[in-house]
């Protein structure tokens, strides 16, 4: 679909009509200067709608995961203005943003997951938002909550593994576990920022295919950061491409051409850009992890 | 400074004349502050080393065997020293956990906040448990109590300092999934510190106990009770049998404690 | 959405497990109770008011200009103090080494058990009991206390530099034993160069512990500040009190500061 200018009538039109554009998050020319100078994102205008998995490429230091963490405001931009679900986050307090990140739930490189505790208490930990501050410093979750992790983890694959300290799983587990948190809070949208990057091929492959699956299932809004362009093009419905934190392509998945990723990375495609297929493995092999 | 082979040729050079000259200069720094503390004190080299027998022929002849009819009047103050030490450590601990996420910089993002405190911190940490105890035998009067809350201050000052910087350690990814998550402070707390702390924090609240106990012989000397007080007494009427009994049941005491509280603590680790 | 049995945040502990939580519970309520009923818990303040002793502690300390002429008195306690404790780690630290390579699995053998025990039984003596026992042995005076603070630093130092020899990677050593060095050359050029800035870091360490622990040696007469301290406080001169704290919070903390600045160009 062709962007539509902020201003146009149709967007305002098209917005209040059901069915029609929906945009679920929306960048109005959002910029971001971190604290040393260097900018992070440079006027971004990008809307993305509800139920999209959209993939997000671009070289190292291109912006990216800025992008993916302006989002549920882990990092704030400088200017612009940035709307989630109808508000914009930039302008929220403590509290009301605290509120709008209830609904995004973000999945991270490295798994974030308490490893000394159980499966099951780092999933309830995505309940905190929905939870009182007492009730959860006692630890007494609602028994709905709890089924509610306990349906994720099945969901995943790792049920059996519940009561399981989080350091006993596999690199891939612990990445699931991460994933389960996530839709436990029962979001909206879904922030992974390089997902698999310290996973082998073959279990990234698995950990995405289950990732999609499930924001499938449940309509998420799923905004995932990759560098592999393999990756990006077997899973995404539509690929952003960011350039020093220049917006540099958006698209469907169909438009996408090697040419498209060369002018996003601006120089010829390396092996290096590639996962590689399934079957192949690598030294950080899953069996590496205890 | 890494010492290779030697090497006679004079391009290369081992250590830089700079370096030794510095060397030297630290040198002669440490050996004058010395000569300056031996003459203030009297303790010049050879006393020191003739010192070590007189003590050692003192303990063996002088000390020993102890009073051993003392030891029934050893207990009840002994039990005293210990209730004070496991008081002062458990209100301390209690205290300190709250006091150390104040104390870290990735928990309270608020620097002059942070600040104060810190600076609090350290000045707490000078203050010696002898000073402490007076403190507060002077605010509330002879007795347990005072050597109970000396304690209690000390304990924050050992705890607060070693569990903040645990804090400080810690992984932040779980702080940061909590946060993305919606949680607020006190729930990034006990979701996502506690749980990477708890094994560290059990572990220097032992290893305060132990300070603790050989602390608290030291409170009964100005009056904050425990062990001191009849120590005291019998020092002062140079009943050195008495004395040998007090300092012997200290030892095994302490040494059961040290013992035990090592074994746990190296299951935590 | 899959309906579960009740689920617990806990799994049910095991039999083995239930029973050793329940023994450790028993053990601990057992030590509190016995701690809760044999501790008198009442506050035997005198009739002056709290807020008065406060004042007399921590206000006329600092503004009443009589006591001023009283700091260089205390200020001179605190110097001998710091000389105690300087003196005392100065000899612990040489001592310490050969106690160190004694105690170290990896140099002393089947001595380093005998070497740990000993060090083990030093740590477990407060420096007030070696103060006591020294005053008694060799009188009255810093002297015991340099004695003291130096022994029991010996037994801290000991133990950690007998663990930094430990952890040191052998292939130096081996090297030079491999080359035809002697036993004592080994430890000079293999393990020396590589264990000396821990050493000296601990060192220093160390310093700050003993100046805090040197304030105490006066008490029983082993030098420093402990004895004006303990003569204002049978006095109840809590303004003098206040006078020793301040000058020992200002000293101790000149101490650490420099100690910890010089500790970490160390490392």
């Amino acid at each position: 679909m062709e962007e539509l200018p902020y201003t146009s009538p149709f967007y305002i039109v098209f917005n209040y009509i059901p069915g029609m554009v929906n945009a679920l998050i929306e960048f109005n020319d959002v910029s971001l200067m971190y604290p040393n100078g260097h900018e992070g994102l440079k006027n971004i205008n990008l809307k993305i709608n509800e139920g999209e998995f959209v993939v997000i490429v671009g070289m190292s230091g291109a912006g990216k995961s800025t992008l993916i963490r302006s989002i549920n405001r882990m990092v704030t931009p400088t200017s612009g203005a940035l709307i989630v679900d109808g508000e914009d986050i930039l302008q929220l307090k403590d509290n009301q943003l605290r509120k709008v990140r209830t609904n995004i739930g973000m999945i991270f490189q490295s798994y974030n997951i308490v490893k000394r505790m159980s499966v099951l208490r780092n999933v309830l930990a995505g309940r905190l938002g929905h939870t009182g501050t007492l009730r959860s410093l006692v630890g007494w979750f609602p028994q709905n909550d709890l089924q509610i992790a306990m349906n994720n983890l099945e969901r995943v694959g790792i049920e059996e593994k519940a009561y399981v300290r989080a350091s006993n799983l596999s690199g891939g587990q612990q990445q699931r576990i991460s994933i389960a948190r996530a839709l436990t809070q029962q979001p909206k949208v879904i922030l992974a920022d390089e997902p698999v990057a310290s996973l082998d091929p073959p279990t990234s492959h698995k950990v995405m295919k289950d990732l999609k699956r499930v924001s499938r299932e449940d309509g998420l809004t799923t905004i995932v950061n990759l560098h592999f362009i393999d990756m990006a093009m077997e899973y995404a419905d539509r690929i952003i491409g960011l350039r020093d934190g220049n917006l540099v392509f958006d698209g469907p998945i169909e438009e996408v051409t090697d040419q498209t990723f060369e002018e996003i990375y601006d120089r010829p495609i390396k092996d290096d850009d590639l996962l590689g297929s399934e079957e192949e493995t690598d030294e950080k092999n899953e069996s590496g992890q205890i | 400074m890494k010492k290779t082979s030697p090497d006679k040729s004079e391009r290369i050079v081992l250590t830089p004349m700079r370096f030794k000259l510095s060397i030297l200069g630290i040198l002669l720094l440490i050996i004058m502050l010395y000569i300056a503390a031996a003459y203030q004190t009297e303790a010049f080299p050879q006393r020191v080393i003739e010192g070590f027998p007189i003590i050692f022929l003192f303990v063996v002849e002088d000390l020993w065997p102890p009073s051993w009819s003392y030891f029934t009047s050893v207990l009840q103050p002994l039990l005293e020293t210990w209730n004070i030490a496991l008081f002062g450590t458990t209100f301390g601990a209690i205290l300190a956990l709250p006091v150390s996420f104040l104390a870290a910089a990735n928990i309270n993002t608020n620097l002059t906040f942070y600040r104060i405190i810190r600076f609090f911190f350290n000045i707490l940490r000078t203050v010696p448990e002898i000073i402490l105890a007076v403190l507060f035998v002077a605010l509330v009067g002879i007795g347990d109590i005072s050597g109970i809350l000396a304690l209690t201050v000390l304990t924050i000052g050992i705890i607060g300092k070693l569990l903040s910087e645990s804090i400080e350690s810690v992984d932040p990814g779980p702080l940061e999934a909590i946060r993305a998550s919606g949680g607020n402070t006190l729930q990034v707390i006990r979701y996502a510190v506690i749980p990477q702390i708890l094994p560290q924090y059990a572990s220097y609240t032992l290893y305060s106990l132990e300070i603790n106990v050989k602390a608290s012989v030291v409170l009964g000397f100005v009056g904050a009770g425990g062990i001191g007080i009849i120590l005291s007494q019998q020092l002062s009427m140079f009943n050195y049998e008495n004395v040998a009994a007090i300092i012997f049941t200290l030892f095994v005491v302490i040494t059961i404690i040290d013992f035990i509280s090592n074994k746990l603590r190296e299951r935590l680790e | 959405m899959k309906q579960y049995d009740k689920i617990r945040t806990h799994k049910t502990f095991n039999r083995t497990k239930r029973m050793y939580v329940l023994a450790t519970v028993l053990i601990l309520s057992f030590i509190y109770i016995v701690a809760l009923v044999s501790t008198p818990f009442d506050i035997n303040s005198s009739s002056v008011s709290t807020l008065e002793t406060l004042r007399r502690l921590f206000i006329e300390p600092l503004i009443n200009t009589d006591n001023y002429e009283k700091y260089p008195e205390y200020i001179g306690y605190m110097l001998e103090t710091i000389a105690i404790a300087y003196a005392g780690i100065f000899v612990a630290t040489i001592l310490a080494v050969p106690v160190g390579f004694l105690a170290a699995r990896n140099v002393g053998g089947r001595l380093s058990y005998i070497g740990k025990a000993l060090l083990n039984a030093i740590r477990a003596i407060p420096e007030l009991i070696f103060a006591i026992i020294f005053v008694a042995a060799v009188g009255i005076g810093p002297y015991a206390g340099v004695l003291a603070i130096s022994i029991n630093s010996i037994g801290m130092l000991g133990k950690l530099y007998a663990e930094v020899i430990e952890s040191i990677d052998s292939e130096n050593v081996d090297a030079i034993k491999a080359s035809g060095g002697n036993r004592v050359q080994s430890m000079w050029y293999g393990i020396l160069p590589q264990v000396l800035p821990e050493f000296v870091s601990y060192s220093l360490y160390r310093f700050e512990i003993d100046v805090r622990a040197s304030t105490v040696l006066g008490i029983v007469g082993a030098g420093g500040i402990g004895a004006p301290l303990i003569l204002a406080t049978y006095q109840r001169n809590w303004e003098e009190v206040g006078m020793i704290l301040v000058v020992v919070v200002v000293f101790v903390s000149l101490i650490d500061v420099l100690s910890g600045a010089i500790r970490k160009r160390l490392i």
